[in-house]
């Protein structure tokens, strides 16, 4: 299988997480024995085998509808890194053209 | 005072024989005394606690009614939200924080009139099997300080092994509760996957998070079990569970018409020899309780951990991605140059430790588009697989029971370097998770180095009063030959 560093690199970008050449280079082999061990898997789960997403299986679970208090706007912005004009202040999404 | 149970002083504050404050005191002074050695507390306000201690006592001034546990101290891990404490799951991304509303069981536990002293210690967002990879250094094991307390609730295991508190809470997604209890010699259960709310409880793995109690016997981990425990209504995989008889099982004395499996897979290769001969010391103490013990095997146990191991980050790598730096928590390298996506990126490589990281990663691998299905989607079926092996077992017998753990607590540092050395400390609790079962530890001696080993005791879902039944029969037995609570006997160097 072989993860490499740029496999590392690809998989950081995509969840996120800003990973230098350093560490992108010291996780690969890591993760590559992890994974291979996990592979194990592979031996038993046969196509003939449904999948458990939930072990103590629920469905509809209803309640009724109806408005209880939630958190004030104040609460929600408490730990806000950063707040203005009671909203969460936050890096430019969209340039300015 | 520090030596009675939760339940002794629970009756003897209810009586007015002690007040709540004299209580909370007591342990209070004791986590001055021992918390820069054990680094079990990350927080602790003593303050709160001496208020809700006086608030108790004039409710029993008053003559009102009161619960088993009101006025008894408690700590909770801190990945349960506290309105009134920091919340930070060990994590730099969390330093600081403080939630804006209670988790379900905190309320619940505050309701039932517990004192809650602070916030234990964790891996970081409970990821670990030793405390070790908490931001705010390692907890130390009371019964040998160079060793660890094991994780991710080292923090609540060893303040109630060192009697800083009789009661904690914890949270369970591989072993975390039942891991520590075993090599801290105190108890910890898993109740069935919804058995009590999660609601507040920072998500991790949320098809597997449990939360669930930590105690020094078997009836004080009852009392608390009844007081957390049950449908929570914003939480909806909880449950209607049916709690009436926890406690009184815990009071058995007898085993009799039980059948106990004993699961073949889990001795061997990678187990120590002094758990194993605890292990069999304890068997034959369930045979001389009634009990009858047949061998059983769950042949795809061995499978398990490889499907947790994907399974777990897979989830990790969903619920983490809410920690980006925007509306709470740790905010990096906003300097009015970059982009939204660019502090997000800085900010969870500043905010996030290294087996964050690496558990990230390996969940996005696991759920990225051409490995899904070989990697997540094959896991998901050996949790089938798990789940009838453990259906089988159970058409045989009441309970099955295995060490809870391969190895005492091992040192610190030594495994740090090698994580599927320590991914191997929750072989043997991790099927319960994945099966959603009802799953406990409770303490069976000691090694010859006089380091604590555990039993697990493993239930159907749904039977989590057999757990009860069958460590409160036992733990009797033993603490006749001890001459009391295992716990009782611990010096914590340095302290």
């Amino acid at each position: 299988m072989a993860v490499t560093p740029e496999d590392i690199a690809r998989l950081a970008g995509l969840a996120r997480i800003h990973l230098d050449e350093e560490e992108c280079a010291e996780l690969a082999p890591e993760i590559d024995v992890i994974l291979e061990a996990m592979a194990r898997v592979g031996e038993v789960a046969t196509n003939d085998v449904a999948m458990t997403t939930h072990a103590v299986p629920r469905t509809n679970v209803f309640r009724d509808d109806e408005v209880t208090p939630g958190l004030t706007q104040a609460q929600a912005l408490e730990g806000a890194p950063a707040a203005e004009d009671g909203r969460f202040r936050v890096p430019a999404i969209l340039s300015e053209d | 005072m520090i030596n009675k149970t939760a339940a002794e002083l629970g009756r003897l504050i209810a009586s007015g024989e002690v007040t709540s404050v004299e209580v909370t005191t007591a342990f209070l002074d004791r986590i001055d005394l021992l918390n820069p050695v054990l680094n079990a507390f990350l927080h602790v306000d003593r303050e709160a606690a001496l208020e809700a201690a006086r608030a108790v006592d004039s409710s029993v001034a008053a003559g009102e009614p009161l619960g088993p546990l009101a006025g008894v101290p408690i700590a909770v891990k801190d990945n349960f939200s506290t309105v009134n404490m920091p919340t930070t799951c060990g994590s730099r991304m969390l330093e600081g924080w403080q939630p804006p509303y209670d988790a379900t069981i905190v309320a619940r536990l505050r309701d039932a009139g517990l004192v809650v002293v602070g916030k234990t210690n964790m891996d970081e967002f409970a990821m670990g099997s030793s405390t070790e990879t908490s931001a705010f250094g390692p907890t130390r094991n009371p019964w040998d300080t160079e060793r660890v307390p094991g994780g991710s609730g080292g923090g609540s295991a060893a303040a109630v092994a060192a009697r800083m508190v009789p009661l904690a809470l914890g949270s369970d997604t591989g072993g975390s509760i039942r891991q520590p209890a075993a090599v801290t010699g105190t108890v910890g259960v898993k109740p069935t996957y919804g058995g009590a709310s999660r609601y507040g409880v920072v998500a991790m793995a949320s098809s597997l998070d449990q939360p669930g109690p930590c105690a020094r016997n078997a009836l004080d981990a009852a009392l608390l079990h009844q007081v957390i425990g049950g449908h929570d209504p914003l939480d909806d995989t909880s449950l209607d569970v049916d709690l009436a008889d926890l406690a009184d099982e815990a009071a058995a004395l007898s085993l009799e018409g039980m059948r106990i499996g004993v699961v073949e897979e889990f001795r061997g290769e990678g187990y120590e020899d002094d758990v194993l001969a605890r292990f069999d010391e304890a068997v034959q103490a369930l045979e001389a309780l009634g009990a009858e013990v047949v061998s059983v095997s769950c042949p795809r146990f061995e499978y398990a951990l490889p499907a947790y191991y994907l399974i777990h980050p897979a989830e990790v790598s969903s619920n983490l991605a809410r920690f980006d730096g925007m509306r709470y928590g740790l905010r990096a390298g906003d300097d009015g140059t970059r982009s939204a996506e660019e502090v997000m990126a800085l900010s969870r490589a500043e905010g996030f430790g290294k087996e964050a990281k690496r558990r990230i990663i390996i969940g996005t691998y696991a759920l990225s588009a051409g490995y899904a299905e070989q990697f997540y989607g094959q896991a998901q079926k050996v949790r089938t697989l798990i789940i009838e092996d453990f259906e089988a077992a159970f058409a045989q017998c009441d309970v099955l029971v295995s060490p809870t753990t391969p190895t005492a607590a091992f040192r610190l540092g030594e495994r740090t370097k090698d994580p599927m050395a320590m991914y191997m400390a929750d072989l043997c609790t991790i099927p319960s998770n994945l099966a959603g079962n009802a799953s406990a530890s409770f303490p069976i001696g000691l090694s010859s180095a006089g380091l604590p080993v555990g039993l697990q005791v493993m239930a159907p879902p749904l039977k989590d009063a057999l757990l009860y039944r069958v460590g409160g029969a036992l733990e009797q037995t033993l603490e006749a030959g001890w001459g009391g609570a295992l716990v009782a006997d611990i010096e914590t160097k340095g302290a």
